[in-house]
């Protein structure tokens, strides 16, 4: 069967056909974020966990540790970090689960996006999903323990914020490592814990602080390590994760 | 069985150093004799360091230059750190019963020590649920850096969070207040515990070199014997 | 004279001292079209990804319009690759995963582009379904839409005939004849015979990581073809 196709030259076939200019690191970032969040509201399936765990540990946590013995401002920062840390590390674990079935993985890194861009992307996803966990499980504290958080709901806010910050950078990274191996369950906590040990630190000890009622300057301190620690994380993180990805 | 230079130099100092510090030199007036596990704790603890450090550079220098050799020394050093980091931990509270009263209070360098151990522990895990060559040292050399950044962090923050560890003796601007005799040894006991150090990893490296040549050994047979089938 | 769209000189690509692909050499230009026959286990799969940009040679070289790869995005931007893996995300709907695509490549008016895409393969009424409730063949051909709905200038495709019935079959080709003539270079891994040595113009057999024959246009007749394949891939078994 004789092939008489004449390609059109280069030139001309390269006009007809559109050049479109590849999305760079921040903007394949939104795009993956926007995707990962679409995929969680079609299943619902890591929020609702990681919710039901957490409002169950709180349960828990209170029977645990009887209010009326040590007072609940005692408590209920340890426990409200405690079980940020755990209900974090549950969502978490979904973070590159959804990429393997159906090697969806490899379209990303054949797509000519920058890995870091991927990273930062579903990191990005990630905080969405803690912040949206803690939205519900510090109210929910602040209720089950009958402890006041209205009047350092700003700062509280912030601490919250900046520790998700940390907690998603080294999480999403150690999340990506995990899922390869045949341990996962296991991997991600025990790498990611002992890199938790500060931000727990920080934020449980300036939220008890401003629940003693100390002026919002006296944790400056424990807000500035978190914060350098975040910086520290997103950038070292974002920078090694294409290395696990090439081949 | 060939017995190294350094393996001869390493264990004779080691021993040196102990019969020094067993028979040489006085016990802390207020510690009792208990106190000489300070020849032990300390250079452990700064052993544990250095291999961490050794770890964080090779892990760097793997990505930059992808000799597989960076792989193996960053690995031989995170199992001889975890050693040293495991001696801490039990050199420790075995000091801290009789002289503060409790096995384990929470300290902050033997708290920060714990932490480090758990970083260890994960590494090795990692290394040993990876399979691929290739895989097991890029991952892990991406641990190794991720752990250079951030345990300075954790340092810092078990630090704000307890202090409690008796004040660093040596390394005070003015004058050490220790007593010569015993700054000798302790300065001693970090060099003989630094050529052990040197010692265990250059024998697991030499392990580590040998089980690979075994491994493409293997493979290489497999390979051939599957081709001709 | 530009350079040409795929340029690969003894390429070879080793997974520890397993050679998957082992000095395969080969031009292609504008509106050539490989059908990449072999026996599994050949390689082919392998030099696909390399010419993907999902691997990276271990010697030899490989290029997409003179540039190495695997190169940045500029060149990962012309590729389209298409695999009997899906790359689909199950819970969101056939528009959803191709208009990501879309965007993944800067398409400038993604969900238009989208909805011609899933329109050539004749996926439309299912756009709005969510994928883990269509037919294998069904999402075959969303994948395919997927692919090529940022008009690649090169195709890659690794058994894309894989569960699709006698209709997603033809709009398939009716897809690569239409890209061909476009100008597009296309590589078609297929067990299908038939269907490739009609689309192609060139045609080599890939046997143990290098290739065992190769036709250019013109290229033999089916039956000659077929007699062919056979005798090689029997010995390769």
């Amino acid at each position: 069967m004789p092939h008489n196709i004449s390609a059109p030259p280069p030139e001309q076939y390269a006009l007809s056909r559109p050049t479109y200019t590849p999305p760079g690191v921040l903007r394949s970032a939104l795009i993956i974020a926007r995707k990962d969040i679409q995929v969680e509201l079609r299943t619902r399936s890591t929020i609702f966990s990681a919710l039901t765990f957490a409002v169950l540990a709180l349960a828990i946590s209170f029977f645990a540790w009887d209010p009326t013995a040590v007072g609940p401002t005692d408590l209920a920062p340890g426990v409200l970090w405690v079980i940020f840390t755990f209900s974090g590390l549950l969502s978490l674990h979904r973070s590159f689960g959804g990429e393997q079935p159906t090697r969806a993985a490899d379209a990303l890194i054949a797509a000519p996006i920058e890995q870091e861009g991927v990273f930062l992307g579903k990191a990005l996803a990630n905080l969405v999903f803690i912040a949206a966990i803690q939205i519900v499980t510090v109210p929910a504290a602040a209720l089950l323990y009958n402890v006041s958080m209205g009047p350092i709901a700003l700062p509280l806010a912030a601490i919250v914020l900046a520790a998700a910050i940390g907690l998603v950078a080294v999480g999403t990274l150690f999340s990506a490592m995990a899922v390869t191996t045949r341990l996962a369950e296991l991997l991600l906590p025990l790498l990611a814990l002992p890199f938790f040990v500060p931000i727990v630190i920080c934020a449980a000890q300036a939220t008890s602080k401003l629940l003693a009622g100390r002026p919002a300057a006296d944790v400056n301190g424990y807000l500035r390590l978190l914060v350098t620690f975040d910086i520290v994380a997103v950038v070292v993180c974002t920078l090694t994760y294409p290395s696990l990805i090439e081949q | 069985m060939r017995v190294s230079k350094l393996a001869v130099i390493a264990v004779a100092s080691v021993i040196a150093v102990y019969i020094r510090a067993i028979f040489f030199t006085p016990a802390d007036v207020l510690q009792g004799v208990v106190q000489k596990i300070l020849y032990v704790h300390a250079p452990s603890a700064w052993v544990a360091f250095l291999a961490f450090g050794l770890v964080a550079i090779t892990s760097a220098l793997y990505l930059w230059l992808r000799d597989p050799k960076l792989d193996y020394i960053a690995a031989s050093s995170a199992e001889v750190g975890l050693v040293f980091t495991s001696v801490v931990l039990v050199t420790g509270p075995l000091w801290a019963k009789p002289v503060w009263g409790a096995y384990w209070t929470w300290d902050a360098r033997l708290t920060f020590t714990l932490v480090l151990w758990f970083v260890y522990v994960g590494y090795l895990i990692l290394r040993d649920a990876l399979d691929d060559r290739d895989m097991r040292a890029r991952y892990s050399a991406v641990l190794g850096i991720i752990g250079a950044a951030l345990v300075p962090f954790i340092h810092l923050s078990v630090y704000m969070f307890r202090t409690m560890h008796p004040m660093p003796v040596l390394l005070k601007p003015s004058a050490p207040s220790m007593p010569p005799v015993m700054t000798v040894t302790l300065v001693s006991s970090f060099v003989a515990f630094t050529l052990l150090y040197a010692w265990l990893l250059r024998e697991r490296y030499q392990l580590e070199l040998e089980r690979e040549a075994v491994a493409q050994r293997e493979m290489t047979r497999s390979v051939n014997a599957e081709s001709l089938a | 004279m530009p350079p040409p769209t795929l340029l690969a000189t003894h390429l070879t690509r080793t997974f520890g001292p397993r050679r998957a692909v082992a000095g395969v050499s080969i031009e292609l230009n504008p509106g050539d079209c490989l059908a990449l026959f072999g026996p599994n286990g050949a390689g082919k799969t392998t030099l696909l990804r390399l010419f993907g940009g999902l691997l990276k040679p271990t010697s030899g070289t490989a290029s997409i319009d003179g540039i190495p790869l695997p190169g940045g995005p500029q060149v990962r931007a012309k590729v389209g690759l298409l695999s009997h893996h899906t790359m689909l995300y199950p819970p969101l709907t056939a528009r959803e995963n191709v208009e990501f695509s879309a965007r993944l490549y800067g398409v400038t008016n993604p969900r238009q582009a989208a909805h011609a895409a899933l329109s050539t393969l004749g996926a439309l009424d299912y756009a709005d379904t969510s994928v883990q409730s269509l037919s294998r063949g069904m999402q075959q051909r969303v994948s395919i839409a997927r692919a090529i709905v940022h008009t690649p200038s090169i195709v890659l495709a690794d058994e894309p005939f894989t569960g699709l019935d006698a209709s997603g079959a033809a709009a398939l080709s009716a897809v690569f004849t239409q890209l061909r003539d476009s100008g597009a270079t296309l590589i078609i891994v297929t067990h299908n015979l038939d269907e490739a040595l009609s689309l192609c113009t060139h045609a080599a057999i890939m046997r143990r990581g290098r290739f065992a024959r190769l036709d250019t246009a013109p290229i033999p007749r089916l039956a000659e073809y077929t007699a062919l394949y056979k005798e090689l891939s029997v010995d390769a078994a």
